[in-house]
C-alpha cells in the first residue's frame, strides 16, 4: 500500500470522502447525450463562488454608511489594487448570473427536467431563483447611487401597499420612514451574510436531490431504465468525472471569454449592467424622472404595471407580480403531458413555449421603458400571456398530439 | 441548432430596440482620445482652473493625474491650487449649504460625471450656453434647461444668443448664435471643451485603458487555453459512442 492509500483510508475510516467522491463525481453516472443547453448549471456554479470571492475583497474596503458607501465603491475603483476589476467582476457576476440561470431554467422547461422523479430539484431550483433575487435587490442598494436609492424606495414601497399592516411592514423593512443609514447597513448584512448563507445551502439541497435521481437530458427519457445487467450502470451513462469536467472546462472558458469581454471592455454594457444615473450619488429630496429596475427584474416589474390600480390601490399588480413567480413551483402538477422532452412534444405546447419566451423577453423590454397607453396595452397582452402558459397548461399538454419516445437516447 | 440561434439572435435584438426608442436633445460627438496625452493634458489644465472652484472632484486625487505623463513637480506647480500634498483629492473650500443658497443647488461632484451623463452630454452642454435676462444668473443653456449654473467659460466663448424658429404655436430655439466674441474663436473654443471633456472622461474611470490592455492578454490566454480544453475533451470523449 502507497503513503496516499494509507492516508486515503485513515480518513475513509472517519469521514466518507472515497465514497462522496464516487458518488458525486466518478460514479456519478450523467446522461451520454447533454447538448449546449447543459453547461449552464456548472457555470451558474462557477458565478455563484465568483461572485462570493469578489464579495470578500469588497467587504474589506466598502463601507456601509450612507455618507461614506458611495466615495467607498469610488475608492475602490482607483486607489485599492485591481480594486476595479474586483468590482466589475461582481457587477458583470450580477447580471451574468441571471443569464445563466434564465438559460438553465429554460432549459428545463424545453425537456420537462422539472417533471416526476425531479419536482424538489425544480423547488430548490425556483427557491434558489428567489433568494438569488433577493441578493441581487439588497446589493444593489449598496453603491448608494441614485437608481439604488429610488428603485429600493420602489421595491419596499410595494409592501406598503399590502392591506392594513402595509405602511408598518414597510417601516420595519427600512427601519426608517424613508431608505436610509438604517436601511443600508441592514441591507448590508443580508447582502454579505444572510442571503449567500441561504444560496449556498439551497444549492447543495438542489445538488444532493439532482444526484439522487440522477440527470435528466434532451430525450426526456430516463437512463436508469436500461442498465448493464451485470455492471448496473446506465448504458446511456458516462462518469460525470472525467467526461463532464473535461467538456465542462470548455463551456467554463466560452463563457469566461464572454465574461472578460464585457469585464474589460464594456462593463456598463451600455447602461444594462451599470446604470449612468447610479453614478449620482443618492439624493433623498430628488426623485430621478424614470426609474428603472436592472434588466433581470424588468420582466416581473412590467407585469406590476401591467395591473391597473384597483380601489385605489397598488396591491393588485403587486399579487399579480407575487404570482408571476409563485406560479412557477406548480409547473412539474401543472404539466400533464405523456412526454417530457420538447423534441417528442405536440405543436401546441412548442407554440405555448415559443409564445412564452416571447412574452416574458417582451415584458422584460417594456419594463425598461417609462410606461405609455402602448407599453401598458402590450405589457398586459404579455401578462395575459404569461398566466394562460401555466395556468392553461394542464389542459393543453394533455390533449397534445406527442411522439413516441426512443427507448434509448439519441445522439 | 437553427431555433437557437433564432432565440439567441432576438436575445441580442434587444437592447438595439430599447436604444433606438430613447428620446432627447440631440448631442454633439465629443472628440474623445484617452491616448492623446496632450489633450487630457490641457483638459486638466481647464479644470483645475475653472471647474474647481464650486465643483469638487472627491474621489479623484492630484497625484493620479500621473497617469497622464506628468511629473510630481509638474502637478504640484501648475494643477494645485487648493492642496498641500499630491496625494489629496480634489475638493473645494466652498460650503455645500451656502452654495446651494448662492445657486438654488449645491454643485455636483465631478469625479464620475461622464459616467453619469455622458460625454457627448458634457460636450454639448458646454458648448449650449445663451443669453438670458430672466435667469438669476443672467444664463441659460439648450441641453438643461434653467439650469442653476452660470456660464463660467463665458470669457473664452463670449456671449451667445439664441436664434428662434416658429414650430407650430410655439417658439422655438433653431441655433445659437455669437453676439458678443470671446479671447479665443468657436473653433477653439470647441477643442478646448474637447479637451476638458476629454479631461472628465478620463477622470471618471482613470483605470479604463489599463483595463482594456489587459483585457487583450486575458482573452488571448484564455483563446489558448480553449484550444488546449477541446483538444482534450475530444481525447476523452474518444471512446463516447
Amino acid at each position: 500500500m502507497s503513503a496516499l492509500q494509507k492516508v486515503m483510508g485513515w480518513v475513509d475510516d472517519r469521514f466518507p470522502l472515497t465514497a462522496t467522491y464516487k458518488a458525486h463525481l466518478s460514479e456519478y453516472y450523467a446522461p451520454k447525450n447533454f447538448n449546449f443547453w447543459y453547461f449552464f448549471g456548472s457555470l451558474a456554479l462557477l458565478v455563484l463562488v465568483m461572485q462570493i470571492v469578489t464579495g470578500i475583497f469588497l467587504t474589506m474596503n466598502y463601507k456601509p454608511d450612507s455618507g461614506l458607501a458611495f466615495l467607498s465603491v469610488e475608492y475602490i475603483m482607483r486607489d485599492v489594487d485591481w480594486g476595479w476589476l474586483i468590482r466589475y467582476m461582481h457587477s458583470t457576476g450580477a447580471s451574468m448570473f441571471f443569464v445563466v440561470v434564465y438559460l438553465h431554467m429554460f432549459r428545463g422547461l424545453m425537456y420537462g427536467s422539472y417533471r416526476k422523479p425531479r419536482e424538489l430539484i425544480w423547488i430548490f431550483g425556483v427557491l434558489i431563483y428567489l433568494a438569488l433575487m433577493a441578493e441581487a435587490f439588497l446589493g444593489y442598494l449598496l453603491p448608494w447611487g441614485q437608481m439604488s436609492y429610488w428603485g429600493a424606495q420602489v421595491i419596499v414601497n410595494l409592501f406598503a401597499a399590502v392591506p392594513f399592516v402595509g405602511d408598518d411592514l414597510s417601516i420595519w423593512i427600512r427601519g426608517d420612514y424613508v431608505i436610509s443609514d438604517a436601511t443600508l447597513n441592514r441591507f448590508f448584512a443580508f447582502h454579505v451574510i444572510a442571503l449567500p448563507l441561504v444560496l449556498i445551502a439551497l444549492v447543495a439541497v438542489h445538488l444532493v436531490a439532482l444526484h439522487e435521481v440522477g440527470s435528466n437530458n434532451p430525450d426526456g427519457i430516463e437512463i436508469k431504465k436500461k442498465k448493464d445487467p451485470v455492471t448496473h450502470i446506465p448504458l446511456d451513462g458516462i462518469p460525470f468525472h472525467p467526461y463532464y469536467t473535461v467538456k465542462d472546462i470548455v463551456g467554463v472558458i466560452v463563457f469566461l471569454m464572454v465574461f472578460s469581454a464585457i469585464v474589460f471592455f464594456g462593463p456598463t454594457m451600455g447602461g444594462y449592467f451599470l446604470e449612468g444615473n447610479n453614478f449620482i450619488p443618492a439624493d433623498p429630496l430628488k426623485t430621478p424622472p424614470h426609474i428603472a429596475p436592472l434588466w433581470y427584474f424588468t420582466p416581473f416589474y412590467a407585469i406590476l404595471r401591467a395591473v391597473p390600480p384597483m380601489f385605489g390601490s397598488q396591491f393588485p399588480g403587486v399579487v399579480a407580480m407575487g404570482m408571476s413567480i409563485v406560479l412557477i413551483f406548480f409547473l412539474p402538477w401543472l404539466d400533464r403531458g405523456k412526454v417530457k422532452s420538447i423534441r417528442y412534444r405536440g405543436p401546441i405546447y412548442k407554440l405555448m413555449l415559443a409564445l412564452f419566451v416571447v412574452s416574458f423577453v417582451g415584458l422584460g423590454y417594456l419594463g425598461l421603458l417609462p410606461p405609455s397607453p402602448v407599453a401598458t396595452i402590450l405589457a398586459q397582452t404579455f401578462s395575459v400571456i404569461y398566466f394562460l402558459f401555466f395556468l392553461l397548461m394542464p389542459w393543453y399538454t394533455s390533449i397534445d398530439k406527442t411522439k413516441p419516445e426512443p427507448e434509448r437516447v439519441t445522439g | 441548432m437553427k431555433r437557437l440561434k433564432n432565440f439567441l439572435l432576438l436575445l441580442m435584438a434587444v437592447p438595439v430596440i430599447a436604444f433606438a426608442s430613447e428620446e432627447g436633445p440631440r448631442l454633439d460627438k465629443a472628440p474623445v482620445n484617452l491616448s492623446d496625452q496632450a489633450s487630457l493634458q490641457r483638459g486638466a489644465r481647464i479644470f483645475v482652473n475653472y471647474c474647481l472652484n464650486c465643483h469638487s472632484a472627491a474621489a479623484m486625487r492630484y497625484s493620479r493625474m500621473e497617469d497622464l505623463g506628468l511629473t510630481e513637480d509638474q502637478i504640484k506647480e501648475n494643477l494645485m491650487f487648493a492642496a498641500e500634498k499630491p496625494g489629496e483629492t480634489m475638493t473645494v473650500g466652498m460650503d455645500k449649504k451656502e452654495a446651494k443658497g448662492w445657486f438654488g443647488s449645491a454643485p455636483p461632484d465631478l469625479s464620475v460625471i461622464a459616467r453619469a451623463r455622458g460625454s457627448d452630454w458634457l460636450y454639448t452642454y458646454l458648448r449650449s450656453f445663451y443669453r438670458d435676462d430672466s435667469r438669476p444668473t443672467g444664463w441659460n443653456n439648450v441641453v438643461f434647461d434653467k439650469v442653476a449654473m452660470p456660464h463660467v467659460l463665458w470669457s473664452l466663448q463670449g456671449e451667445m444668443v439664441p436664434v428662434k424658429k416658429k414650430e407650430g404655436e410655439h417658439e422655438v430655439i433653431d441655433h445659437l448664435e455669437l453676439a458678443k466674441p470671446g479671447s479665443v474663436t468657436l473653433a477653439e473654443y470647441d477643442a478646448m471643451v474637447g479637451d476638458l471633456v476629454n479631461y472628465l472622461t478620463w477622470m471618471g474611470e482613470p483605470a479604463q485603458l489599463e483595463r482594456q490592455k489587459l483585457g487583450l492578454v486575458v482573452l488571448a490566454f484564455l483563446a489558448f487555453f480553449f484550444v488546449v480544453a477541446y483538444y482534450l475533451k475530444k481525447e476523452f470523449w474518444k471512446d463516447v459512442h
